[in-house]
Protein backbone atom coordinates (compact mmCIF):
# COMPACT_ATOMS: atom_id res chain seq x y z
CA UNK A 1 0.00 0.00 0.00
CA UNK A 2 1.27 3.49 -0.49
CA UNK A 3 1.13 6.08 2.34
CA UNK A 4 -1.92 8.03 1.18
CA UNK A 5 -3.84 4.26 1.22
CA UNK A 6 -2.21 3.93 4.89
CA UNK A 7 -3.75 7.11 6.27
CA UNK A 8 -7.04 6.16 5.16
CA UNK A 9 -7.16 2.79 7.06
CA UNK A 10 -5.67 4.25 10.50
CA UNK A 11 -8.17 7.67 10.32
CA UNK A 12 -5.27 9.92 10.45
CA UNK A 13 -4.54 13.27 9.70
CA UNK A 14 -1.46 14.71 7.47
CA UNK A 15 0.71 17.40 9.46
CA UNK A 16 2.89 17.80 6.97
CA UNK A 17 0.94 19.20 3.84
CA UNK A 18 3.40 20.04 1.32
CA UNK A 19 4.61 16.10 1.49
CA UNK A 20 3.80 13.40 -1.21
CA UNK A 21 1.79 10.47 0.23
CA UNK A 22 2.49 8.25 -3.03
CA UNK A 23 5.20 6.43 -1.20
CA UNK A 24 5.03 2.66 -1.25
CA UNK A 25 5.30 1.42 2.52
CA UNK A 26 6.16 -2.60 2.74
CA UNK A 27 6.00 -3.08 6.11
CA UNK A 28 5.43 -1.46 9.94
CA UNK A 29 6.81 -1.13 13.10
CA UNK A 30 5.68 0.12 16.45
CA UNK A 31 8.13 1.43 18.96
CA UNK A 32 8.97 4.09 21.39
CA UNK A 33 12.33 3.35 21.33
CA UNK A 34 14.47 4.59 18.52
CA UNK A 35 16.96 1.88 19.01
CA UNK A 36 14.21 -0.46 18.78
CA UNK A 37 13.26 0.90 15.66
CA UNK A 38 16.89 1.29 14.13
CA UNK A 39 17.17 -2.51 14.72
CA UNK A 40 14.53 -3.13 11.98
CA UNK A 41 16.98 -2.23 9.20
CA UNK A 42 14.70 -3.13 6.29
CA UNK A 43 13.50 0.00 4.52
CA UNK A 44 10.24 1.17 3.45
CA UNK A 45 8.63 1.00 6.95
CA UNK A 46 5.86 2.85 8.72
CA UNK A 47 6.75 3.82 12.24
CA UNK A 48 3.66 3.78 14.42
CA UNK A 49 5.05 5.69 17.97
CA UNK A 50 3.47 7.81 20.97
CA UNK A 51 7.14 9.60 21.02
CA UNK A 52 6.76 13.26 19.86
CA UNK A 53 10.41 14.55 19.63
CA UNK A 54 12.66 15.73 16.87
CA UNK A 55 14.48 12.68 17.21
CA UNK A 56 11.74 9.90 16.16
CA UNK A 57 12.23 12.17 12.12
CA UNK A 58 16.06 11.93 12.62
CA UNK A 59 15.45 7.85 13.70
CA UNK A 60 12.69 7.77 10.84
CA UNK A 61 15.44 9.49 8.55
CA UNK A 62 18.30 7.17 8.85
CA UNK A 63 16.12 3.95 9.00
CA UNK A 64 14.41 5.43 5.51
CA UNK A 65 11.44 5.15 7.26
CA UNK A 66 8.58 6.10 4.71
CA UNK A 67 5.80 7.61 7.22
CA UNK A 68 5.22 8.11 10.88
CA UNK A 69 1.92 7.85 12.53
CA UNK A 70 1.72 9.74 16.22
CA UNK A 71 -0.68 7.58 17.95
CA UNK A 72 -3.32 8.84 20.57
CA UNK A 73 -3.88 12.07 18.66
CA UNK A 74 -0.50 13.05 19.54
CA UNK A 75 0.82 16.07 17.36
CA UNK A 76 4.26 16.99 17.54
CA UNK A 77 5.94 20.33 18.34
CA UNK A 78 6.03 22.92 14.86
CA UNK A 79 10.06 22.40 14.89
CA UNK A 80 9.74 17.93 14.04
CA UNK A 81 7.06 18.63 11.63
CA UNK A 82 9.29 20.93 9.52
CA UNK A 83 12.15 18.48 9.91
CA UNK A 84 9.98 15.98 8.66
CA UNK A 85 8.99 18.22 5.61
CA UNK A 86 12.75 19.09 5.30
CA UNK A 87 13.41 15.58 5.02
CA UNK A 88 9.82 14.65 3.06
CA UNK A 89 8.92 12.36 5.90
CA UNK A 90 5.17 12.56 5.90
CA UNK A 91 3.72 12.57 9.54
CA UNK A 92 0.50 11.60 10.41
CA UNK A 93 -1.67 11.85 13.69
CA UNK A 94 -4.26 9.15 14.16
CA UNK A 95 -6.74 9.00 17.07
CA UNK A 96 -6.22 4.96 17.96
CA UNK A 97 -3.92 3.48 20.42
CA UNK A 98 -0.75 1.60 18.90
CA UNK A 99 -2.75 -1.66 19.60
CA UNK A 100 -5.83 -0.91 17.19
CA UNK A 101 -3.30 0.81 14.75
CA UNK A 102 -0.91 -2.10 14.43
CA UNK A 103 -4.30 -4.42 13.97
CA UNK A 104 -5.95 -2.29 11.35
CA UNK A 105 -2.68 -2.30 9.49
CA UNK A 106 -1.82 -5.88 10.70
CA UNK A 107 -5.45 -7.02 8.87
CA UNK A 108 -4.92 -4.66 5.58
CA UNK A 109 -1.70 -6.78 4.50
CA UNK A 110 1.13 -4.54 5.95
CA UNK A 111 3.68 -6.91 7.06
CA UNK A 112 5.59 -6.81 10.92
CA UNK A 113 9.24 -5.52 10.30
CA UNK A 114 9.97 -5.95 14.09
CA UNK A 115 12.77 -8.50 14.74
CA UNK A 116 14.07 -10.62 17.31
CA UNK A 117 17.21 -9.19 18.96
CA UNK A 118 20.00 -11.02 17.81
CA UNK A 119 21.46 -13.84 20.67
CA UNK A 120 25.30 -13.26 21.18
CA UNK A 121 26.17 -16.24 18.74
CA UNK A 122 24.32 -14.90 15.57
CA UNK A 123 25.72 -10.87 16.24
CA UNK B 1 19.39 -1.86 -13.41
CA UNK B 2 20.55 0.44 -15.85
CA UNK B 3 21.44 -3.18 -18.06
CA UNK B 4 17.57 -3.98 -17.53
CA UNK B 5 16.88 -0.09 -18.68
CA UNK B 6 18.97 -0.55 -21.86
CA UNK B 7 17.18 -3.88 -23.26
CA UNK B 8 13.72 -2.24 -22.70
CA UNK B 9 14.93 0.67 -24.79
CA UNK B 10 13.33 4.16 -24.52
CA UNK B 11 9.62 3.32 -25.24
CA UNK B 12 9.32 0.25 -22.77
CA UNK B 13 11.39 2.01 -20.23
CA UNK B 14 10.83 0.72 -16.84
CA UNK B 15 10.00 3.19 -13.95
CA UNK B 16 12.63 3.59 -11.58
CA UNK B 17 13.08 5.45 -7.99
CA UNK B 18 14.22 8.43 -9.85
CA UNK B 19 11.18 8.64 -11.50
CA UNK B 20 8.28 7.91 -9.11
CA UNK B 21 10.58 10.85 -7.51
CA UNK B 22 10.43 13.13 -9.91
CA UNK B 23 6.74 12.22 -10.27
CA UNK B 24 5.65 13.25 -6.56
CA UNK B 25 8.54 16.05 -6.78
CA UNK B 26 5.39 17.75 -9.34
CA UNK B 27 3.09 17.63 -6.73
CA UNK B 28 5.30 18.95 -4.41
CA UNK B 29 6.07 22.00 -6.19
CA UNK B 30 2.08 22.52 -6.59
CA UNK B 31 2.20 23.14 -2.77
CA UNK B 32 5.36 24.72 -2.40
CA UNK B 33 5.46 27.06 -5.48
CA UNK B 34 3.29 30.53 -4.75
CA UNK B 35 0.75 31.88 -7.15
CA UNK B 36 2.72 35.03 -7.26
CA UNK B 37 5.84 33.34 -7.84
CA UNK B 38 4.42 31.96 -11.80
CA UNK B 39 1.70 34.82 -12.24
CA UNK B 40 1.53 37.70 -15.01
CA UNK B 41 2.24 40.89 -13.39
CA UNK B 42 1.74 43.15 -15.87
CA UNK B 43 -2.12 42.70 -16.31
CA UNK B 44 -4.23 44.42 -18.87
CA UNK B 45 -7.35 45.47 -17.44
CA UNK B 46 -10.84 46.84 -18.99
CA UNK B 47 -13.42 48.94 -17.20
CA UNK B 48 -17.08 47.57 -17.03
CA UNK B 49 -18.56 50.49 -19.39
CA UNK B 50 -16.52 50.00 -21.80
CA UNK B 51 -17.66 48.92 -25.08
CA UNK B 52 -16.86 45.05 -26.21
CA UNK B 53 -15.05 46.43 -29.17
CA UNK B 54 -12.28 47.58 -27.71
CA UNK B 55 -11.68 44.90 -26.02
CA UNK B 56 -11.46 43.00 -28.67
CA UNK B 57 -8.45 45.29 -29.86
CA UNK B 58 -6.78 44.60 -26.52
CA UNK B 59 -7.12 41.19 -27.31
CA UNK B 60 -5.99 40.80 -30.23
CA UNK B 61 -2.47 43.02 -29.60
CA UNK B 62 -1.79 41.81 -26.07
CA UNK B 63 -2.45 38.00 -27.60
CA UNK B 64 -4.70 37.30 -24.69
CA UNK B 65 -7.47 35.16 -23.83
CA UNK B 66 -9.32 37.35 -21.00
CA UNK B 67 -8.78 40.68 -19.06
CA UNK B 68 -9.72 41.51 -15.44
CA UNK B 69 -12.53 44.16 -15.58
CA UNK B 70 -11.61 46.80 -12.38
CA UNK B 71 -14.25 49.30 -11.41
CA UNK B 72 -12.84 51.89 -9.52
CA UNK B 73 -9.77 49.96 -8.88
CA UNK B 74 -11.85 47.28 -7.56
CA UNK B 75 -12.03 43.67 -9.21
CA UNK B 76 -15.49 42.99 -10.48
CA UNK B 77 -15.69 40.36 -13.15
CA UNK B 78 -13.16 38.90 -15.97
CA UNK B 79 -14.34 39.27 -19.64
CA UNK B 80 -13.38 36.06 -21.82
CA UNK B 81 -12.62 35.47 -25.61
CA UNK B 82 -16.01 33.27 -25.24
CA UNK B 83 -17.87 36.34 -23.92
CA UNK B 84 -16.99 37.84 -26.67
CA UNK B 85 -17.59 35.51 -29.02
CA UNK B 86 -21.43 35.25 -27.24
CA UNK B 87 -21.64 39.03 -28.19
CA UNK B 88 -21.03 38.75 -31.84
CA UNK B 89 -23.53 36.08 -32.12
CA UNK B 90 -25.84 38.87 -31.66
CA UNK B 91 -24.26 41.27 -33.39
CA UNK B 92 -23.90 43.18 -30.03
CA UNK B 93 -20.29 44.17 -30.14
CA UNK B 94 -20.95 47.73 -29.01
CA UNK B 95 -22.77 46.68 -25.80
CA UNK B 96 -20.50 47.42 -22.36
CA UNK B 97 -18.14 44.85 -20.82
CA UNK B 98 -21.05 44.90 -17.89
CA UNK B 99 -22.98 42.64 -20.14
CA UNK B 100 -21.34 39.99 -21.50
CA UNK B 101 -18.61 39.55 -18.19
CA UNK B 102 -18.15 36.89 -15.90
CA UNK B 103 -18.99 38.76 -12.74
CA UNK B 104 -19.20 37.14 -8.76
CA UNK B 105 -15.49 36.45 -9.65
CA UNK B 106 -13.18 33.76 -8.08
CA UNK B 107 -10.06 34.75 -7.47
CA UNK B 108 -6.72 33.76 -5.73
CA UNK B 109 -4.27 35.20 -3.41
CA UNK B 110 -0.69 35.55 -4.18
CA UNK B 111 -0.10 33.80 -0.98
CA UNK B 112 -1.89 30.60 -2.23
CA UNK B 113 -0.16 27.20 -3.53
CA UNK B 114 -1.37 27.20 -7.02
CA UNK B 115 -2.23 24.05 -5.92
CA UNK B 116 -5.23 26.22 -5.15
CA UNK B 117 -5.24 27.88 -9.00
CA UNK B 118 -5.31 24.29 -10.02
CA UNK B 119 -8.23 23.70 -7.94
CA UNK B 120 -10.09 26.04 -9.15
CA UNK B 121 -9.81 25.89 -12.29
CA UNK B 122 -11.47 22.73 -12.72
CA UNK B 123 -13.68 23.62 -9.71
CA UNK B 124 -15.34 26.68 -11.55
CA UNK B 125 -14.16 25.48 -15.34
CA UNK B 126 -12.54 28.58 -15.97
CA UNK B 127 -8.90 29.15 -18.06
CA UNK B 128 -7.85 32.07 -15.69
CA UNK B 129 -7.96 33.77 -12.16
CA UNK B 130 -7.31 36.72 -11.24
CA UNK B 131 -4.59 36.98 -8.77
CA UNK B 132 -5.29 39.61 -5.67
CA UNK B 133 -3.40 40.71 -2.25
CA UNK B 134 -4.67 40.41 0.86
CA UNK B 135 -5.72 43.70 0.60
CA UNK B 136 -8.20 42.46 -2.41
CA UNK B 137 -5.74 44.44 -4.75
CA UNK B 138 -5.26 43.13 -8.70
CA UNK B 139 -1.68 41.64 -8.49
CA UNK B 140 -1.59 39.69 -11.72
CA UNK B 141 -3.49 37.02 -13.43
CA UNK B 142 -2.51 33.46 -13.63
CA UNK B 143 -3.08 31.02 -16.23
CA UNK B 144 -2.53 26.93 -16.61
CA UNK B 145 0.47 27.82 -18.97
CA UNK B 146 2.13 30.22 -16.14
CA UNK B 147 1.49 26.83 -14.10
CA UNK B 148 2.71 24.93 -16.60
CA UNK B 149 5.82 27.40 -16.97
CA UNK B 150 6.58 27.98 -13.10
CA UNK B 151 6.42 24.08 -12.65
CA UNK B 152 9.38 23.46 -15.26
CA UNK B 153 11.31 26.17 -14.83
CA UNK B 154 11.23 25.04 -10.97
CA UNK B 155 11.82 21.89 -11.81
CA UNK B 156 14.74 22.60 -13.90
CA UNK B 157 16.67 24.21 -11.31
CA UNK B 158 16.02 21.59 -8.74
CA UNK B 159 17.31 18.97 -11.09
CA UNK B 160 20.41 21.07 -11.89
CA UNK B 161 21.19 21.82 -8.32
CA UNK B 162 21.27 18.20 -6.97
CA UNK B 163 21.99 16.93 -10.43
CA UNK B 164 25.09 18.75 -10.09
CA UNK B 165 26.19 18.36 -6.90
CA UNK B 166 25.77 14.25 -7.45
CA UNK B 167 28.05 14.25 -10.30
CA UNK B 168 31.07 16.55 -8.28
CA UNK B 169 30.62 14.62 -5.60
CA UNK B 170 30.34 11.01 -7.54
CA UNK B 171 33.63 11.66 -9.53
CA UNK B 172 35.41 12.99 -6.67
CA UNK B 173 37.92 9.72 -6.58
CA UNK B 174 37.82 9.33 -10.23
CA UNK B 175 38.60 12.78 -10.70
CA UNK B 176 41.51 13.24 -8.04
CA UNK B 177 44.91 11.12 -8.75
CA UNK B 178 47.07 9.89 -6.07
CA UNK B 179 48.14 6.45 -4.73
CA UNK B 180 45.49 6.47 -2.05
CA UNK B 181 43.08 8.40 -1.76
CA UNK B 182 40.70 9.28 1.32
CA UNK B 183 37.97 11.60 1.94
CA UNK B 184 37.62 12.56 5.92
CA UNK B 185 34.79 14.44 7.20
CA UNK B 186 34.87 15.64 10.80
CA UNK B 187 31.88 16.60 13.24
CA UNK B 188 32.08 18.33 16.74
CA UNK B 189 29.06 16.93 18.67
CA UNK B 190 27.90 18.67 22.25
CA UNK B 191 26.93 16.78 24.99
CA UNK B 192 23.26 16.67 25.63
CA UNK B 193 22.17 18.33 22.72
CA UNK B 194 19.36 16.36 22.19
CA UNK B 195 17.53 18.89 19.74
CA UNK B 196 20.60 18.94 17.45
CA UNK B 197 21.85 15.49 18.01
CA UNK B 198 21.50 13.56 14.58
CA UNK B 199 22.08 16.31 12.39
CA UNK B 200 25.66 15.23 11.64
CA UNK B 201 24.47 11.75 11.12
CA UNK B 202 22.11 12.91 8.50
CA UNK B 203 24.90 15.10 6.83
CA UNK B 204 27.03 11.61 6.77
CA UNK B 205 24.21 9.79 5.38
CA UNK B 206 23.59 12.63 2.40
CA UNK B 207 27.54 13.03 1.89
CA UNK B 208 27.45 8.89 1.09
CA UNK B 209 24.69 8.83 -1.13
CA UNK B 210 25.95 11.86 -3.19
CA UNK B 211 29.50 10.00 -3.43
CA UNK B 212 27.47 7.23 -5.06
CA UNK B 213 26.87 4.99 -2.26
CA UNK B 214 23.57 2.71 -2.89
CA UNK B 215 20.78 3.26 -0.60
CA UNK B 216 21.59 0.25 1.64
CA UNK B 217 25.26 1.00 1.85
CA UNK B 218 24.24 4.68 3.17
CA UNK B 219 21.12 3.06 5.55
CA UNK B 220 23.95 1.14 6.91
CA UNK B 221 26.11 3.62 8.16
CA UNK B 222 23.49 6.19 8.62
CA UNK B 223 22.04 4.06 11.34
CA UNK B 224 25.65 3.09 12.84
CA UNK B 225 26.74 6.69 13.15
CA UNK B 226 23.44 7.78 14.44
CA UNK B 227 24.08 5.38 17.41
CA UNK B 228 26.98 6.15 17.92
CA UNK B 229 26.21 10.41 18.20
CA UNK B 230 23.70 9.74 20.44
CA UNK B 231 26.02 8.07 22.65
CA UNK B 232 28.23 10.67 22.75
CA UNK B 233 25.35 13.14 23.52
CA UNK B 234 23.79 10.79 26.15
CA UNK B 235 26.80 9.87 27.80
CA UNK B 236 30.04 11.88 27.48
CA UNK B 237 30.87 14.83 29.48
CA UNK B 238 31.70 17.24 27.39
CA UNK B 239 30.70 16.10 23.89
CA UNK B 240 32.68 15.01 21.34
CA UNK B 241 33.91 13.89 17.75
CA UNK B 242 33.32 12.38 14.98
CA UNK B 243 35.37 11.45 11.87
CA UNK B 244 34.46 9.41 8.74
CA UNK B 245 36.93 8.55 6.66
CA UNK B 246 36.19 7.41 3.11
CA UNK B 247 38.24 5.30 0.77
CA UNK B 248 37.51 3.85 -1.96
CA UNK B 249 37.38 0.33 -1.01
CA UNK B 250 35.79 0.89 2.68
CA UNK B 251 34.44 3.47 5.08
CA UNK B 252 35.89 4.13 8.58
CA UNK B 253 33.47 5.64 11.12
CA UNK B 254 34.95 6.91 14.43
CA UNK B 255 33.76 8.36 17.35
CA UNK B 256 36.03 9.86 20.32
CA UNK B 257 34.77 11.78 23.69
CA UNK B 258 37.16 12.17 26.64
CA UNK B 259 34.90 10.67 29.59
CA UNK B 260 33.35 9.36 31.53
CA UNK B 261 34.48 6.19 29.87
CA UNK B 262 33.08 2.86 30.15
CA UNK B 263 33.53 0.94 33.29
CA UNK B 264 33.04 -2.37 32.19
CA UNK B 265 32.79 -2.68 28.05
CA UNK B 266 31.74 -6.39 28.12
CA UNK B 267 28.39 -5.03 30.23
CA UNK B 268 28.11 -2.10 28.05
CA UNK B 269 27.72 -4.31 24.68
CA UNK B 270 24.81 -6.48 26.26
CA UNK B 271 21.54 -6.22 25.09
CA UNK B 272 19.54 -4.44 26.93
CA UNK B 273 22.03 -3.31 29.75
CA UNK B 274 21.99 0.59 29.48
CA UNK B 275 23.31 3.66 31.66
CA UNK B 276 21.22 5.87 30.19
CA UNK B 277 19.79 9.24 32.32
CA UNK B 278 16.05 9.70 32.57
CA UNK B 279 15.93 12.58 30.20
CA UNK B 280 17.65 9.97 27.39
CA UNK B 281 14.60 8.01 28.17
CA UNK B 282 11.91 10.63 27.67
CA UNK B 283 13.77 11.03 23.70
CA UNK B 284 12.74 7.45 23.12
CA UNK B 285 16.57 6.30 23.85
CA UNK B 286 18.54 4.23 26.56
CA UNK B 287 16.84 1.27 25.39
CA UNK B 288 20.13 -0.75 25.81
CA UNK B 289 20.34 -1.47 21.99
CA UNK B 290 22.63 1.26 20.78
CA UNK B 291 25.94 -0.84 20.08
CA UNK B 292 24.20 -4.13 19.80
CA UNK B 293 22.57 -2.48 16.14
CA UNK B 294 25.93 -1.13 15.27
CA UNK B 295 27.63 -4.20 15.43
CA UNK B 296 24.93 -5.44 13.06
CA UNK B 297 25.44 -2.72 10.77
CA UNK B 298 29.30 -2.74 10.46
CA UNK B 299 31.56 -5.33 9.32
CA UNK B 300 33.84 -4.67 12.32
CA UNK B 301 33.93 -2.67 15.55
CA UNK B 302 35.87 -1.64 18.52
CA UNK B 303 35.55 -0.73 21.59
CA UNK B 304 37.84 1.09 23.58
CA UNK B 305 37.76 2.53 26.49
CA UNK B 306 38.92 3.50 30.10
CA UNK B 307 37.61 4.44 33.17
CA UNK B 308 38.14 8.26 33.63
CA UNK B 309 39.44 9.04 30.17
CA UNK B 310 37.33 8.35 27.48
CA UNK B 311 36.30 6.08 24.95
CA UNK B 312 36.80 5.31 21.49
CA UNK B 313 34.41 3.43 19.09
CA UNK B 314 35.49 2.28 16.00
CA UNK B 315 33.49 1.10 13.09
CA UNK B 316 34.49 -0.20 9.35
CA UNK B 317 32.31 -1.32 6.84
CA UNK B 318 34.60 -3.29 4.11
CA UNK B 319 32.98 -2.33 0.57
CA UNK B 320 32.03 -5.31 -1.78
CA UNK B 321 33.40 -4.88 -5.65
CA UNK B 322 29.44 -3.62 -6.27
CA UNK B 323 30.04 -0.90 -3.84
CA UNK B 324 33.73 0.52 -4.51
CA UNK B 325 33.71 4.14 -4.95
CA UNK B 326 35.36 4.59 -8.58
CA UNK B 327 38.77 5.81 -8.74
CA UNK B 328 40.48 7.22 -11.60
CA UNK B 329 42.55 4.37 -13.42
Amino acid sequence: MNVEQMVKIVNGTVLTPGVSLSREIKGGCGADLMSDVLASIQPDAVLLTGLCNIQVVRTAQMADVRAIVFVRGKVPAPETVQLAAEENIPLITSPFGTFELCGRLYRAGLKSFETEIPSENNV
Amino acid sequence: MSSIQELNGRKGRIITDQDAREVSRVEELSYDLKVSETMTREVKTVSPAQPLSSVLEILRVGRISGVPVLEDGKLVGVLSIEDIVHAMEKNDLEAPVRSYMSAGVFSVYTHDPIVKAIESFSEYRVGRLPVVDVNGKLAGIITKGDITRGILTALQKDYKVEELRVYRASHLFEDITSDRTSLILRYNIKARDYINGGQASSHIKRALLRLGASPQLARQCGIAIYEAEINLIIHSNQGGIIRVQIDPHRILMQTTDNGPGIKDVNLALTAGWSTATQEAREMGFGAGMGLVNIRRCVDRMELESTYGKGTRLLMEINLSDGERFKESV
